[in-house]
């Protein structure tokens, strides 16, 4: 029998090399005679890894990583000599993948299935326990309506992954409320978090999970048509997705009459072009629309007048793909993971200048200290961390003093941060924090969709008053500028872009004043 | 305005015949003709408006606002640097820096050879391994200047190589 070869097929996996790796394990075992089977399975997120090769033994996966091409050698050498008992035998030998502390340690609900299954393959979904919640859906559908569905998903306590944190059973029974002829599904994969992979990682290492998210959102509001609105950025989730939907239609889960339950779902994946501000729901479906990603006022609210003006369910990746495991195992599965009001599991990303960066997924309760030294090992570079960013761009930059703070929707919000999508990006001390609010000023110049003028004319203002600051021109008056222009965004803004562009910056006065008072030492102006 | 070549047409009238019946068929019909034209020629834009049933000023309008699309032909290969939060915490500053002063060109520029467009990108996605380059379809991870400038001898090899490698494929 050959033995079965997995190399991961994610765009980090393959930014790290892993085709190059498969094409020489392909090559090598060739040589040496090896009957191989090489899998090209989606990553299991644990990107210090990759790439990350596993070798199916009798006693489970054995993995090997991270792997170059030059270790194949060695390593199918290692294979022919010693069956599968390596131990000890290579030196990128790591054991069992599943016993690897940083994935043992885990609670994988919406990950369960990332990194094991072939993305490709709807026979090794459906092996490991993919479709269990359409199947529970339809049943409900016919003992408790579509209202059975909602009541399953508000009863897993599910909130959204975008800044507001609003519940997704909420949502949803508005759009099942709201009469209309059309409803539509809408899944917002515009990840455009920096330190955010996740949405990613899910679409490319187990799409049909996603998939049977929607359809299930299709079935509990009586909406046949799901877009999946997905970043430009993301050129491998795109075409694994696409194949993905190819399948699932080919074996009869999407298209009219789903598994002969006479319910009928569509789904597209339609391709943003890099605008971060479509990543806002009212913008995304603007630009579905085909027009300018410009920000709608709410009310409406989408869940009322979304796409083309009808009840639209706008939810995230993690969101959708959540909840075929509250479907399968049941609302109260999920929720008895967790703490407060922030239920079940949150999938954190480990990111930027950190020594094992990847995806954690853990109920929420964990501190970001232990995920940040614990998990992630401290800093890449091996200097002190000095200050770790949470929720993307717009989340606020986090002192050692707030690094024991609990993931937690209301623990972060009572320290003025964000826990958003769940990103974590860690600095080190060669960090010029000044820097960093300029920057955060500067990205929402270049990303504001421009519909209101505090976004639009206060972050280049932004960018001029820091500069004014980090050069000592008027510092304190400047500082007292600034501190109002972040009042003026905050408050007068339309969306979240201008309305939050403060969060980093206002964290960057109050922790790192240093950085931005510091004497000028030569010219430190840029561009 | 640059006139349309025939082949140019021929990609922009049947995009638009193909999918104008889409909802909200603007952006599928600018991919498509920039998948394979490489950029939206400006004399397209009369064409996919009257298609559309809009002006031709909202067509600029949705092209200008999204940083994918492009009115200007880029060259060989479209080279992006992330510059977002967990990019620039592993260095990518000083990555950008390299990169412009090796290629000789800022962001949004194409290189005197044809060789090299560079655009900045926030965020590709890579960022528990940066800093990330992007070139065509392709990310890059942990990257330095000194593996850009490989990678980049790489490409502009390429088609010798490929050349070689087909003869020794069989």
């Amino acid at each position: 029998m050959p033995v079965k070869i997995y190399i991961p097929c994610d765009t980090t996996a393959l930014a790290m090399g892993a085709d190059e790796v498969a094409k020489t394990v392909e090559f090598q075992s060739r040589e040496a005679g090896l009957s191989a089977d090489i899998i090209r399975n989606g990553s299991r997120g644990l990107f210090y890894l990759e790439p990350l090769v596993e070798v199916a033994t009798a006693r489970g996966r054995i993995a090997f990583g991270p792997v170059e091409p030059e270790d194949v050698p060695g390593l199918i050498e290692t294979l022919m000599e010693h069956g599968d008992v390596f131990e000890g035998k290579h030196p990128l030998y790591l054991g069992l993948t599943e016993e690897i502390p940083y994935l043992a340690r885990q609670q994988r609900l919406t990950f369960a299935r990332a990194g094991i299954i072939d993305p490709f393959s709807i026979a090794d979904y459906q092996a490991h326990d993919g479709f269990e919640g359409l199947k529970r859906a339809l049943a409900l559908i016919d003992s408790a309506g579509p209202q059975g569905i909602v009541d399953e998903v508000k009863n897993s306590g599910l909130r959204g992954r975008g800044g507001a944190a609003f519940p997704t059973g909420i949502k949803w029974q508005t759009v099942l409320d709201t009469p209309a002829e059309q409803k539509y599904i809408v899944c917002n994969a515009d990840e455009g978090d920096s330190g955010t992979f996740a949405d990613r990682l899910l679409m490319e290492a187990d799409p049909f999970t996603l998939i049977e998210g929607m359809i299930i959102a299709g079935l509990a509001v009586g909406a046949n048509q799901g877009y999946i609105y997905l970043r430009s950025e993301y050129p491998q989730a795109d075409k694994i997705l696409n194949q993905a939907i190819k399948t699932a239609y080919a074996q009869g889960y999407l298209g009219k009459n789903i598994q002969g339950s006479g319910q009928h779902f569509d789904l597209e994946v339609r391709l943003g072009a890099g605008a971060y501000i479509c990543g806002e729901e009212t913008s995304l479906l603007e630009s579905l629309e085909g027009k300018r990603g410009l920000v709608r006022a709410k009310p409406p609210l989408p869940a009322i007048e979304g796409l083309f003006g009808l009840p639209t369910i706008v939810n995230n990746v993690i969101s959708l793909a959540s909840v075929p495991v509250i479907l399968a195992k049941g609302g109260d599965y999920y929720r008895d993971y967790g703490m407060g009001r922030s239920r079940g599991t949150l999938p954190v990303q480990l990111a930027g200048n950190i020594k094992q960066g990847g995806l954690v997924e853990l109920a929420f309760g964990e501190t970001l200290h232990n995920l940040v030294f614990d998990f992630g090992g401290g800093t890449f570079s091996g200097k002190p961390a000095k200050a770790i960013q949470v929720g993307g761009p717009l989340g606020a930059y986090l002192p050692q003093a707030q690094w024991h703070t609990p993931l937690d929707y209301e623990a972060f919000a009572a320290n003025n941060a964000v826990l958003g999508h769940g990103g974590v990006v860690v600095f080190d001390t060669s960090v010029d924090m000044a820097k960093q609010a300029r920057f955060a000023m500067e990205f929402c110049k270049i990303e504001s969709c421009g519909k209101c003028t505090p976004c639009r004319i206060g972050s280049v203002r932004g960018v001029e008053v820091i500069d004014k600051i980090i050069s000592h021109d008027n510092q304190e008056q400047n500082l007292e500028l600034l501190n109002d222009l972040c009042d003026t965004m905050e408050l007068g803004s339309l969306c979240a872009m201008g309305g939050m562009t403060p969060y980093p910056v206002r964290s960057v006065i109050e922790h790192f004043s240093g950085d931005l008072l510091k004497t000028v030492t030569g010219n430190e102006q840029q561009e | 305005m640059t006139k349309l070549s025939e082949q140019q047409y021929q990609v922009v009238v049947k995009s638009v015949a193909d999918k104008k019946a889409l909802p909200g068929a603007l952006l599928p019909i600018l991919h498509d003709i920039q998948d394979q034209l490489g950029y939206i020629p400006k004399a397209a834009i009369d064409i996919i408006a009257a298609g559309l049933k809009q002006t031709a000023a909202e067509i600029y309008g949705v092209i200008s606002f999204y940083h994918h699309f492009r009115l200007d032909k880029p060259g060989n290969h479209l080279v992006e640097i992330c510059r977002a939060e967990a990019c620039q915490a592993m260095g990518s500053e000083a990555l950008e820096q390299e990169i412009k002063s090796k290629l000789g060109i800022d962001y949004h520029q194409t290189s005197k050879d044809n060789n090299v467009s560079l655009e900045p990108v926030y965020c590709l996605g890579n960022c528990a391994c940066g800093p990330s380059v992007k070139v065509g379809e392709r990310v890059y991870g942990r990257m330095s200047g000194e593996k850009f400038s490989q990678l980049m001898d790489k490409l502009s090899t390429y088609v010798v190589e490929l050349g070689q490698g087909e003869n020794h494929a069989s």
